[in-house]
Order: C-alpha cells, then structure tokens, then sequence
C-alpha cells in the first residue's frame, strides 16, 4: 500500500512537471504578448517590460525560473494581474470554487444514483425512459444555456435566490445546481449502466438462489461493483468541480478559479496559465489515487498495481 | 386509508413549505435598495480592474475607478465632466502661447491618510511614471513635457531636465514642448494622477511593479474617496476620504464596483436590482430598453471611432503592389460601405455614421472638420473603372482580418456584401485571436484590418497624431510628409483658430488618402436607476463622482 502511494506521487510529480513543460511550450507557440494591447507602445517600453519579467531571457531559461518558482513555492508574480502572485491569486479563488463544486458533487450524486438506480432495475419501462431522456438531455445541455435558465427562473422570476453575485451565505445554490443538473446526468447514466450490467452477473444469480431478499440483492451484492465506472469517472470530475467552470462563474459572476484558466491563457499570462494548469493536473493525480484506492477496496480482485 | 392521510399530510406540508419559503425569499428587498438607504453606489465595471497603481494601470475600468480615488489637477466638473474644474490645483494660468503653465494646488490638499499633499509629490509622480524602468504603457500621455520623451526613453537620466518644477510647496511650473491648450484636461487621465511616495516606498522602491502598496489597508490616495476593501475579482468598496479638500461637496458614502465581464450577467443583475448602474448592456436586450424603459436607458454619445486600416503597402502574391494601394480604389471601398443601414441594421444604438475620422468633431471645439465620408455606389464604381478594375475585373480577393468577436464578424460581412454587390470585389473574412490580430496589424501582415480608437483627452490630436509617419499607433504603412509637417505645425501652434485650421487641412489629407476607412462613431448604451441623480454624460466616461447622489424614489 505505502509502496503503491509513493510510486503514484512520483509519478503525478512528473505528470505536473510534464504539464509545466506542455504549457509553457504552448503559450510561447503564440505570438500574443500579456502586453499587447490596442494601443501600441514604444519600443523602449517594450523592452524594459520584457526584461522586468525576464522575457528577454531564452526560453529554458525562463521555464527554469517559472518550474523552479513553483517547486519552492515561491510563486512567480502575474504578468497581468500586477502586484499578485499565482500563488495567492490560485489561493484566493480556490476556496470559491470549492464552495460551489462540493455541493454541485453531492447534488449530482443525490439525483442521479437514484434514478439510474431506479432505471436500471425496471429497465424498458416509463420510469426507465423517463430517466433516461432526462439524463441525455442534461448531458446535451451546455451550461452556457443552462446556466441563464436557472438564473432566470429561481431569480429573476421566483426570486429566491440572487441572480448573481457572491455575497449572501445561500449564493453558492444557483450555480451548484446548475453544475450539479448537468452532473447529475452523467452520474444517473453511469450508474444505470453500471447496475445492469452487475445484475446480469453470475454471483447475483447465485444470491437471488440462496433466496435473498431483492433489496439485499441490490444493496448487499450489486451495488458495491455497480458503483466501479462511476468511481472511475468521479475521480476527473471532483477535480473538475473543484477547480471551477469559467460559463459557470460567468453566467453567476462568482471570483471561482475557472475563469483563470481560460484568461491566463488568452492573455498570454505565462505564470498564471502555468500555474493554473499545474494545479488542475495535482488535484486530478490526487483524486486518481484515491480512487484507485476506494476501488481496491471495493472490489478485492483489482488489486493496487503500480 | 391511512396511509393517504399520511401521504396528504405530507404533500400538503410540502407545499405549504414552499410557499412559505417563497414568501419570505421573494419580499427580500434588493441589494440596491438597501444600499440606496446607506447611500452607497453600486456599479458594473467591465472586467476587474490590473491594478490600482495609476501609473501601471491601462484600462476603462481601472480609470473608472482610479479617478474616484485619486484627483489630478483639474477634475471633472459637476455639471459637465468633460470640463475642466479645480481638482489637486485651485486654480492655473498659462502663458499667452499655451506653452508654459503654473498650477496652485489646493491649500488644504491632503492624502487621505492626513498627509498634505505637496507640489514635489507631483514632481515624484511625474518622475515615477517617466522612469524607463517602471515600463509604464500610459507614460507617453506625459510627453507634453519638455524633455519628458528623452527622460522616459532613456535619453536623458536627470529628471531635472524635464519641464516639471515645484516652485514652492503649493506652486507647481510645467514647461511643455509645445502649445497645449488642453493640458487641464489631459491632467484628468489617471497617468497624471499623482501617487504617494511616502507610501510606495515603503512597500518597495520606486520603479517596482509588483509591490503590494494598492492593496486593502495600504493605498493611500487623494480622491473624493478612499479604498475600503478590494476583494479581487469580486468587489472593490470605497469609502468617502474625510480629508479630501472638497469633502463637504461628497454626497455619496461610498461605490462598489463589481467586475461583470459578460454583458447579460450584468443586465440579469441589474434587473434583479444589485447594480444601479451597468457598464454596458447586451445588444438583443438594447431595443427592449430603448422602447419601453426610457426612465433607465441611457445613450451618450462618446468619443471613439470604428473604422478599417488599409495597409497600403501589401503586395499581391506575385510581389506587385495590391490594388488598394491605389487611393482610388481606397476611395471606392470607402464609397460603396452603406454606414446607415450598418448602424441601423446591426448595431442598432444610435452610433452615428462616420463622416470623418475624429468623432463628435464640435464636441470638442474643432469646428468645421472635413466630412467627406458618404455612400455613393454609382461613384465608387466610377472610380473604381478609373483605377483600372471595371467591375471589379483582375481585382485579387483579399482578406479583412477581425479580432475573434461576433459583432466585428457580422459588421465584417456587412462590408463583405457590400463591396461584392457594388464593386464586384471579392473578399473575405480572417479573425484571430485578440493578442495574435493585435500582432499581425503591428507587423502589416493584413490587408484590410478592423480597429477602433477611443479620445483620452479633447482634442483632435489624440486622433490625427497616430497617422504620423512611422508612429507606433499608425499600423498601415502610410506616411504623408505634408500630414506630418500639419501636426508638427499644430503641436507648435499657440493660436487656437490657427492650429485647428492645421488639423483641419491634416484630416482632409487624411481622408482624401484614406489608409483608414472610417465606418461609425461610438455611442455608449448602459442602464441607470431612476434614483441615481446627478451623473451628466461625458464623451470620454469621465465622472464626477462627488457630484453623484442617491434619491428614493418617492412613494
């Protein structure tokens, strides 16, 4: 166990170092400059910003400052955002988009274990199609129209919620819901899969044999394994949610993590986009492994193989 | 039996649950009607603002926001923010040629941590964002400044040299390079904004960018208002400065400004009440409001031109000069772009059709500007002929380069449709992505470009200046000696009428040559509460905060 843990960090060290590379390499293939702006500058100008954060230095040079920046934490500083550092600007939205991706998560779950659960046991029937076109529909609809639908509904029209903004304790509902909608329909088509697939097998037949009772058959037999694919996907997904969505902060005006990663990279800011990516890949390493882990549990014939 | 009880029982809690709640969610008074009573303006601004540092800052938010906190030496007046009223200076006069300036600052001036504000904190200000080092984009807004050109290129290293003295602790001299009638109003841009050297240095020297001195609890400055909270891509709150000179004119406790990027977000918010005024206002919204919401639609006229760069130095591909580096054919392409039914049936708020390239010419005292620009189809083709391409024969296809962006791709094919059907032109669209189209325009790597240009200050040079041979905003290859000898006269101009005449005769060059083809004149579109009062337009989006007041509507 300990010895497959520290394999696995080892490896997601590189997986984030590799992601560095990959990004810095990225944005240096773009001709876009965090300093381009509308209106052009004196060459002079140009010159004493590049060489201010050292742009004027070749390339591995600068990918040395940056990977070496971040491996001691000592973040390097935002070519855009002046006067803050990727480390601060990453701590500072973090928390936000957590805020909102753990209630999305569980919001997913509650709706659609259930019903994929419900689908899968009575296949073929309404309530299995029912659930089924719901889950398609949600999986098809994008949070860009999803997102002004919730808004508009629960705020503008009901009014019970702020229709955006992050300031009242109760901010966080609209947009973890409508994270959590869209999520939910992955989740509900997982687990229909995953549950049909379990009570086709053999051991269930055995169980029903022995003459379980249906709900213990469910519960007691099928439901540890049917979870497995769900597991599988949950793993990118929390780092996902946890990490936020730039449509979602848009859409709700939340100051989450999301809508750094897509500006740092249009505004060609090297740190911050490196930054940014490099924690997207360690919170998806980390949740790998404990998946990993859960699944070794869960199911004794995967074993921890490194 | 029982067990329907039991099931009726709990749907009926059910529902008297949610109307319950209903009850109590939607009778909330909004957040602008709470905040009308505490007297504290609430604000959409756009994208969250780089900085607070007014010598790094760049953008119309942070201007926004800067030019509450801190005041230059004039300020925006209270009835018409595009004049020029007392602000750091009590009063000024000038020499008889515009060339030389003495400003008395306010003898109560103070930062708003107490400290008086000096003469010499100008002098450092200046100093700070002429330093080569600190690389500051907005530096050359200072170059009116003798000697301020050489400092901030490294030419010279004394600041002494340059055209700022305080005389004594009150008086401050400006020496300029030349006549600048409208200096007062250049002051108003936040790059002339003095900032506190008893502060910067204490979290840093001098030319650092990154220090930390604009955070919550550290900015000092000397506006109407200070610097209550900044909570990053979120809010930031200020609070009305006690030692303000003029604090008994404030009438407001205090403004947030809240970074909405996305234009519908902000005109849910609004209409849900958080805002009491919008930056912006998305455009399939705009005609609903216009109709039926006259009581908070508000459109201002404002100082900016959209118009189309022509390299006039791109090549064919067998290396022969392209066609539209004939101004004829730029003259046609200028004749058959139909600007009303543009404006009418895609941007649909009231900008007005460009008939030169400076807008609102009267606006700003420069009377009589050339407007030659019109549509006429039938003379575009007669041109057209003339340049040697009847109908548009052996003309090579070229491309019109657009930054990624909805509105400029349907614009572009307005344009598109146009030339086809009145010049039989073939063309087509190319966009890219903002830093890339910014990089391709810089290199003369297009053909025909998409661009715009907002006034920081009023007056025509802030417009025909850019066209200069080889200056860094010109982006099209044209160079006219006699253009550039018209502006160098109108920089060196004392007499108003004289130098107006100079930029007068500059433009009709300018338009007579065409690398630019201009399309529209800005208007801005934003939403407003009834209760804000107050607030008077300004071409260039200046307020006068202190002005701005809160009124219930009365029941």
């Amino acid at each position: 166990m300990l010895n497959f843990i520290i394999s696995r960090t080892l490896q997601g060290l590189a997986v984030i170092l590799a992601v560095l590379v990959i990004t810095f390499g990225l944005l240096k293939l773009s001709p876009s400059s965090p300093f381009n702006g509308e209106r052009n500058v004196t060459p002079e100008v140009r010159a004493a910003q590049n060489a201010y954060y050292g742009l004027d230095k070749p390339w591995p040079v600068q990918l040395w400052r940056h990977v070496s920046g971040f491996a001691t934490f000592n973040y390097p500083p935002s070519y855009k955002l002046k006067g803050r550092n990727v480390g601060e600007i990453i701590a500072q939205a973090f928390p936000v988009s957590v805020a909102i991706g753990v209630p999305a998560l569980l919001i997913a779950l509650a709706l659609g274990i259930p019903f994929g659960a419900m689908a899968a046991l009575k296949p073929n029937t309404l309530e299995d199609r029912t659930a089924t076109i719901a889950s398609t529909l949600g999986i098809c609809m994008p949070s860009l129209v999803l997102g002004p639908l919730v808004a508009l509904i629960f705020g503008l029209k009901l009014k019970w919620f702020n229709v955006s903004g992050w300031f009242d304790a109760d901010d966080w509902v609209l947009p973890a819901m409508t994270l959590g909608l869209i999520y939910s329909a992955y989740v509900a088509r997982l687990m229909r899969g995953g549950l049909r697939e379990t009570l086709a097998q053999d051991f269930i037949r055995t169980a029903r044999a022995k003459g379980a009772s249906e709900p213990a058959v469910v519960f007691c037999h099928a439901l540890k394994l049917a979870c497995l694919p769900l597991l599988n996907f949950l793993g990118p997904a929390a780092a996902g949610l946890l990490t936020g969505s730039f449509v979602v902060e848009n859409v709700f005006q939340v100051p989450g993590l999301g809508q750094h990663f897509v500006s740092s990279a249009t505004n060609g800011d090297h740190p911050l986009a490196m930054g940014t990516a490099a924690f997207y890949a360690m919170l998806i390493v980390a949740f790998n492994l404990l998946v990993d882990i859960v699944q070794a549990m869960l199911n004794p014939r995967i074993g921890l193989k490194t | 039996m029982k067990i329907w009880l039991v099931r009726i029982t709990f749907l009926a809690l059910f529902i008297a649950g949610v109307v319950w709640f209903d009850h109590v969610r939607s009778s909330r008074p909004s957040r602008a009607e709470l905040a009308t009573r505490d007297n504290i303006l609430l604000l959409g601004n756009g994208t969250e603002v780089e900085t607070l540092d007014a010598h790094l800052a760049t953008g119309v938010p942070e201007h926004l926001v800067l030019s509450a906190l801190f005041e230059g030496l004039a300020a925006p007046l209270p009835e018409n923010p595009d004049g020029d009223g007392p602000g750091a200076a009590a009063s000024w006069e000038h020499s008889a040629d515009y060339s030389q300036w003495t400003f008395h600052l306010q003898p109560n001036g103070r930062w708003s941590d107490g400290k008086p504000l000096m003469a010499r904190d100008f002098i450092y200000s200046f100093r700070r964002i002429l330093s080569p080092k600190i690389a500051s984009e907005y530096a050359s807004m200072l170059y009116p400044l003798k000697h301020a050109q050489e400092f901030n290129e490294a030419k010279i290293t004394d600041f002494a040299e340059v055209g700022a003295k305080a005389v004594d602790d009150l008086t401050l001299k400006l020496t300029l390079v030349g006549p600048t009638p409208y200096l007062p109003g250049m002051t108003k841009h936040y790059a002339w904004f003095p900032v506190p050297q008893h502060v910067i240095e204490r979290f840093g020297e001098m030319t650092e960018r990154d220090t930390k001195w604009t955070r919550t609890g550290n900015l000092v400055s000397n506006g109407p208002f200070r610097l209550k909270e900044w909570h990053f891509f979120h809010s930031i709150t200020l609070e009305r400065n006690p030692y303000y000179w003029d604090a008994k004119s404030v009438r407001l406790n205090g403004i947030v400004f809240f970074p909405i990027q996305s234009d519908n977000t902000e005109e849910r918010a609004f209409r849900d009440g958080q805002l009491h005024a919008t930056m912006s206002l998305p455009l399939p919204a705009l005609p609903r409001y216009r109709n039926e919401r006259p009581d908070v639609y508000h459109e201002d006229p404002n100082l900016g031109v959209y118009f189309y760069r022509v390299n006039v130095t791109s090549k064919q591909a067998d290396g022969k000069p392209h066609p539209v580096s004939d101004k004829r054919v730029r003259r046609a392409l200028a004749l058959a772009i139909d600007r009303e039914s543009i404006i009418r049936n895609i941007m649909r708020a009231g900008q007005k059709p460009a008939l030169g390239f400076t807008p609102y010419p009267d606006s700003i005292g420069y009377k009589d500007a050339p407007g030659p620009m019109r549509f006429d189809p039938v003379e575009a083709r007669r041109i057209l002929a003339e340049a040697g391409y009847p109908d548009g024969k052996d003309f090579s296809a070229f491309e019109i380069l657009i930054n990624t962006n909805e509105a400029h791709r349907t614009i572009a094919e307005a344009i598109q449709e146009m030339w086809k059907k009145h010049l039989n032109i073939p063309v087509s669209i190319r966009n890219q992505d903002w830093g890339v189209y910014l990089d391709s325009q810089r290199r003369l790597d297009y053909t025909v470009s998409r661009a715009a240009w907002n006034g920081d200050y009023l007056d025509p040079s802030t417009f025909l200046n850019m066209f200069r041979t080889g200056d860094g905003n010109n982006e099209t290859g044209w160079s006219n000696a006699r253009y550039d000898e018209l502006i160098k006269l109108a920089t060196l101009e004392g007499d108003p009428e004289k130098r107006m005449a100079h930029f007068r005769e500059a433009e009709t060059i300018l338009l007579d040559e065409l690398p630019i083809l201009p399309i529209y004149w800005y208007v801005r579109s934003t939403l407003r509460r009834p209760e804000v009062k107050g607030w008077k337009p300004s071409v260039i989006e200046m307020r006068c905060y202190k002005a701005i007041s809160l009124e219930p509507a009365t029941r």
